[in-house]
C-alpha cells in the first residue's frame, strides 16, 4: 500500500519546525518564560524538538510537558472503545508562563478543546498559543493555530499520518485514502 | 468489542476477580496512577463521566468507603445518589428488588452496592441491568478494597511479582481476606493467611497462590507486606477465642512479630482499626506503616474502577 501524496519529507518537516521556532521567537520577543506542552502522541517529540531549536536559537532551556486528554474527551459517553489513558506530565509551574501546545495535526479542533481543559486544571498560564504541524481543515469548534507548519486542504475521506522518528523511525508526512487504510 | 484482545472481553460488572483478566486488574492499577495525579492538582476533577448517575447504594453501615466512592464519582464528575438503607423504605420492609426498580426509574447509570449478605451484589447485577461495583458483600468480597491494598503494595515494590504477603487476623468473617487472596496471587504475589484454627477456613487453602497457618511467625517470615485484619468483634457470637488478650498476645502485627518480616516490609489495615487488638499503635503509627496510604490510594482505586467499568460502553 502507498500514500496517495508525500505532503512533507524528512527535510521539509526539519524546516516547518525552524519556521514555527523563528516564529515562536518573534511573536513572543524571545523564548524567556515560555513551556511547551505536547499533546500525546506525537506532539510530545514534535515539542522537544521545538524546545531544542528554541535553545540553539536563543540560548534559553525552555521546559517541556505532555499532556494525556483522555479524560476530558467530549465523546467519551459515545466511545464504543475505552481509551487508553497515557501519562500528563507537566513538572513545572504554569502560572506566568506562556504555553504552547503542540500538536500534530489540527482538524476538528476537539482535541484541542479537550486540551485547553486539562492544561487549565493543572494551573493558571499566562497565555496559551497552539502550534501543529498540519492543518487540515474541517474545523467543528472555533479553534486555530497560531503556528502552522503546513496548510493542507484535505477530503474528509482522506488520512493525514504524520510519522516522526522517534515514533515511527522516519520524519513524514502522508496523505491517504481512508478506504485504502481499511 | 470494548478494548484490546490481549486484555480479554471486559466484564460488565466488578462483583469479585473472577472474570477479571491479569492484564485488566494491572490497567486498573496503571490507570490509577493517573487518577492519584489528579487529586494531587488545584483541579481535583475530571469530566470523563459527565451526565452519568452513580448510584451509592449502601445497605450496610460504612464511612469510609461509601465516602470514598462518593468522592472518586464526584471526582469524575458523575452526579452521585446516595441511598443508605437505615433512612429508606427497606427499613420499612421493602425488599432489595422493589428498591432497585425504585432507584432505576431515577436513570442510575451505575450501582455501588454495600450489602451484609453475600452474593447481594450479584442479584443488584441481575435485575439492574447496568454495571455494578460490589462494595463489600456479607464475608464474601470486597474487590476494591483489594485493589487498592495490591496497589499500595505495588507503589512500594513497583510489581507484585514474587512478594510475599502476609494477611494475619480475623480470616473467617473477613471479605478483604478473601478478596485479597483472590487477587494478589492473579499478580504473582504469594498469600499466607493466618490466624487461631477457628478465625481460618480450610477451605481457603485450595485457592491457588494461598497459604494457611496458625503460626504467626512462620506467616510473617520474609514477608513484603503485613496485613493486619479487623477483630469482627460484631460478627462473631462467642466461642472462636479464648480470650482478647490472648489472640493480641500470639497474633498482634507488632514490632517483634514485623521483626520476623523482610526488612522495610509495609504494614497494611484495611480499618478501621482495634488498636492495641490485632495491630499495636506503634505499627499502626510507624515508618513502615501505609494504612493512610492505602486510603488516600482508595479513592485513585475507586476512580479507575469508574472509568474501566463505565467508559466506552455505548
Amino acid at each position: 500500500m502507498t500514500p496517495k501524496a508525500i505532503i512533507l519529507t524528512p527535510d521539509e518537516v526539519r524546516r516547518a519546525l525552524t519556521r514555527i521556532a523563528h516564529e515562536i521567537i518573534e511573536r513572543n520577543k524571545g523564548a524567556e518564560n515560555l513551556a511547551l506542552i505536547g499533546v500525546h502522541t506525537r506532539g510530545i517529540p514534535l515539542a522537544r524538538r521545538l524546545a531544542e531549536k528554541l535553545s540553539a536559537l536563543e540560548g534559553v532551556d525552555v521546559p517541556t510537558g505532555m499532556l494525556d486528554i483522555t479524560l476530558y474527551r467530549d465523546d467519551l459517553s459515545e466511545v464504543a472503545q475505552q481509551p487508553i489513558i497515557r501519562e500528563t506530565q507537566v513538572p513545572f509551574d504554569l502560572r506566568d508562563r506562556r504555553v504552547i501546545l503542540v500538536d500534530d495535526v489540527l482538524y476538528t479542533g476537539r482535541t484541542v478543546r479537550a486540551a485547553l481543559d486539562a492544561l487549565i486544571d493543572l494551573g493558571r498560564p499566562a497565555g496559551i498559543q497552539l502550534a501543529v504541524l498540519v492543518d487540515r481543515g474541517h474545523r467543528e469548534l472555533p479553534i486555530r493555530a497560531d503556528y502552522v507548519g503546513k496548510n493542507l486542504p484535505t477530503a474528509a475521506s482522506e488520512v493525514v499520518k504524520v510519522k516522526l522518528q522517534e515514533t515511527d523511525d522516519v520524519d513524514s508526512v502522508e496523505l491517504w485514502d481512508m478506504e485504502a487504510l481499511r | 468489542m470494548n478494548a484490546p484482545t490481549s486484555m480479554g472481553a471486559r466484564p460488565p460488572h466488578l462483583l469479585d476477580f473472577q472474570d477479571w483478566t491479569p492484564e485488566r486488574l494491572k490497567a486498573i492499577l496503571d490507570n490509577a496512577d493517573t487518577m492519584l495525579q489528579v487529586l494531587d492538582r488545584p483541579v481535583k476533577k475530571v469530566p470523563a463521566l459527565q451526565g452519568l448517575t452513580v448510584c451509592n447504594a449502601f445497605f450496610e453501615n460504612s464511612t469510609r468507603t461509601r465516602t470514598s466512592f462518593e468522592l472518586a464519582a464526584r471526582r469524575m464528575s458523575a452526579d452521585v445518589l446516595t441511598f443508605a438503607a437505615g433512612a429508606s423504605s427497606v427499613s420499612k420492609g421493602e425488599s432489595l428488588r422493589d428498591t432497585l426498580e425504585v432507584l432505576t426509574s431515577y436513570k442510575v447509570d451505575a450501582y455501588i452496592v454495600r450489602h451484609h449478605a453475600a452474593g447481594a451484589a450479584h442479584l443488584v447485577a441481575r435485575y439492574s441491568g447496568k454495571p455494578v461495583i460490589n462494595a463489600g458483600d456479607g464475608r464474601r468480597a470486597h474487590p476494591t478494597q483489594a485493589l487498592l491494598d495490591a496497589y499500595t503494595i505495588r507503589q512500594e515494590y513497583g510489581s507484585l511479582e514474587g512478594k510475599k504477603v502476609a494477611i494475619l487476623g480475623d480470616v473467617r468473617h473477613s471479605r478483604v481476606a478473601r478478596s485479597n487472596a483472590e487477587l494478589l496471587p492473579k499478580l504473582g504475589a504469594q498469600v499466607v493467611l493466618c490466624g487461631p484454627a477457628t478465625l481460618l477456613p480450610p477451605g481457603l487453602a485450595r485457592m491457588p497462590g494461598v497459604t494457611l497457618t496458625t503460626d504467626p511467625k512462620e506467616a510473617v517470615r520474609g514477608a513484603h507486606a503485613v496485613m493486619a485484619l479487623r477483630l469482627q468483634r460484631e460478627r462473631m457470637s462467642g466461642g472462636f477465642l479464648g480470650s482478647l488478650q490472648e489472640y493480641a498476645d500470639t497474633y498482634q502485627v507488632n514490632d517483634t512479630l514485623l521483626g520476623e518480616a523482610e526488612s522495610g516490609a509495609i504494614v497494611l489495615h484495611p480499618g478501621p482499626m482495634n488498636r492495641d487488638l490485632e495491630i499495636s499503635s506503634d505499627a499502626a503509627d510507624g515508618p513502615q506503616s501505609r494504612i493512610l496510604k492505602q486510603v488516600e490510594n482508595g479513592q485513585a482505586i475507586r476512580m479507575s474502577v469508574l472509568y474501566h467499568l463505565l467508559v466506552g460502553r455505548n
